[in-house]
């Protein structure tokens, strides 16, 4: 059915959508009405989940673990601050192999004080473990929480997954929804059923000290894992196209790459912008691409790796920053890249809240086009819209 | 016991029992019995926080399983006469 709503709206509805039985939550902008929503439909015996108010995100996430030990199908969502402070509990849903759903409505941490989007936020806790999820609209806000079920739920994966939605850009706008039926997402969706459920009458030993003997190799079956997602993710799709006719791309999605002059990587709202630039471009003769970097985690290298083959100009956004060296996305696009003798740079920007406009994307696509033709960039790292006072932006 | 990675269970549950886990290489010190002086009271039993002080049955003298005492000393402190000597382990 066709509804109006915006992504935060969306993924709560995804999560009544999965029959996801616990919910543990705490409000933090700008994810707070994906758990107000949670709990009204839940108050209103929409929803058949139990909704823990907690009084932290580190308590949130801590309760989804124990709740997914029971076999429980768990959900919460944050932001931010939210996310950092779950930090060390999203590492222990990783080692305990919980199969979390988490959409991430990203946004900038302070200080200062700032509340609106970028991802240096799920950037920041790219080490932890879990498969990250870029969204480019609503509806694939809803449509990946159902995939992300399958996948985290894999027995061979057993991994928690970061759904993310740009903040206020998708969270706060609504756009048109297709909501599945139920019936057909029950298809798609079995029951969670664990391997080692907690349970009374045969009882085992949960998340008990790991002696350095064989912690190499419990890690080692986390990266397994991670490496089986690739694949699983693939097949999640496929599977989600064949009930519900929707699909994004896989890990990567190619747009107008095959014979461009320079393409764009990007992940997020901003890849449905530069879609749109693109066409215009294309529109005017200017071949340019924008390839939509979809799953982060685990990296797509090999997906990276044939844009090579398109292209020799690539271009990288990246909403957020790592200090000290250059943006995350950047970095690792590049060293999947590296020995293909592609022109590279890096454009920084859509730093907390500032808009990513068409005219924003335009001059990155100028710039790589000039670069194209040149043969090599003016600089590695070039943070666009800078006030600088030179007038190049 | 697992032989590699392959034989792990992917969640690491139930992976070792704590009777699998030598935590006794742990110990810096070790509690030697002096069974002269022990009236079998069994309070060293009843203390040790790992179940590491064994009586077999009761009336036997208690004995330590090493394998898994840590040497925190609670039975020697505990013992009413004294019967538990706190003994440096060396290599
Ligand atoms: S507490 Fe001392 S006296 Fe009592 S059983 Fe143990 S060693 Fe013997
Ligand atoms: S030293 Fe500690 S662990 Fe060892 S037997 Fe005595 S009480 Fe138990």
């Amino acid at each position: 059915m066709i509804e109006m709503m915006n992504a935060n709206y969306a993924a709560a509805r995804a999560a009544k959508l999965a029959r996801v039985d616990v919910t543990a939550v705490y409000p933090i902008t700008p994810q707070t009405s994906i758990s107000e929503k949670l709990a009204e439909m839940v108050q209103k015996g929409e929803m058949d989940a139990k909704f823990m108010m907690m009084e932290s995100e580190h308590s949130a996430m801590s309760a989804l673990i124990g709740a997914s030990y029971v076999g429980a199908r768990t959900f919460t969502a944050t932001s931010s601050h939210g996310l950092a402070l779950m930090h060390e509990m999203l590492m222990w849903a990783v080692g305990a192999r919980r199969p979390i759903v988490m959409p991430v409505a990203a946004r900038t941490i302070g200080g200062p004080w700032n509340i609106w989007g970028e991802h240096h936020d799920v950037i920041t806790e790219r080490d932890t473990g879990w498969l990250q999820i870029f969204c480019e609209n609503n509806q694939e806000v809803l449509d990946t929480v159902l995939m992300a079920y399958r996948v985290a739920e894999d027995p061979e994966v057993m991994l928690p997954i970061m759904v993310i939605e740009d903040g206020f850009i998708l969270s706060h706008t609504v756009d048109i929804v297709d909501v599945p039926e139920q019936e057909k997402v029950d298809r798609y969706l079995p029951p969670f059923k664990p391997e080692y459920p907690v349970d009374v009458k045969n009882p085992m030993r949960h998340g008990g000290l790991m002696m350095p003997d064989w912690w190499t190799e419990f890690r080692y079956l986390i990266y397994q894992s991670q490496e089986v997602a690739r694949t699983k993710l693939l097949e999640a799709e496929k599977e989600f196209e064949a009930i519900f006719g929707r699909s994004y791309g896989g890990m990567m999605e190619y747009y107008k790459c095959d014979d461009a002059d320079a393409v764009l990587v990007v992940a997020g709202s901003a890849a449905g912008t530069a879609k749109e630039v693109a066409d215009r471009y294309r529109a005017e003769g200017k071949k340019v691409g924008v390839a939509k970097l979809r799953v982060f985690r685990p990296f797509p290298a090999e997906e990276v790796r044939r844009l090579a083959d398109m292209t020799t100009t690539i271009g990288v956004f990246d909403r957020s920053y790592t200090y000290g060296d250059g943006g995350a996305m950047f970095n690792e696009v590049r060293s999947a890249l590296q020995s293909t003798g592609s022109v590279m740079k890096d454009y920084v920007g859509g730093l907390g809240g500032r808009d990513v406009t068409v005219k924003f994307i335009e001059w990155i696509f100028d710039d790589l086009l000039r670069i194209a033709e040149a043969g090599k960039a003016d600089r590695t790292v070039e943070w666009v819209g800078l006030k600088d006072g030179t007038g190049r932006w | 016991m697992y032989k590699t990675y392959k034989d792990l269970p992917a969640e690491p549950v139930a992976s070792q029992h704590t009777e699998d886990i030598m935590t006794g290489t742990w110990r810096t010190i070790r509690p030697v019995l002096n069974e002269d002086k022990c009236i079998r009271c069994y309070m060293c039993w009843k203390f040790c926080p790992d179940m590491s002080m064994i009586v077999e049955k009761e009336g036997d003298y208690p004995h330590v399983d090493l394998d898994h005492c840590k040497g925190c000393g609670i039975c020697s402190n505990e013992c009413p006469r004294g019967a538990i000597r706190m003994e440096r382990e060396t290599l």
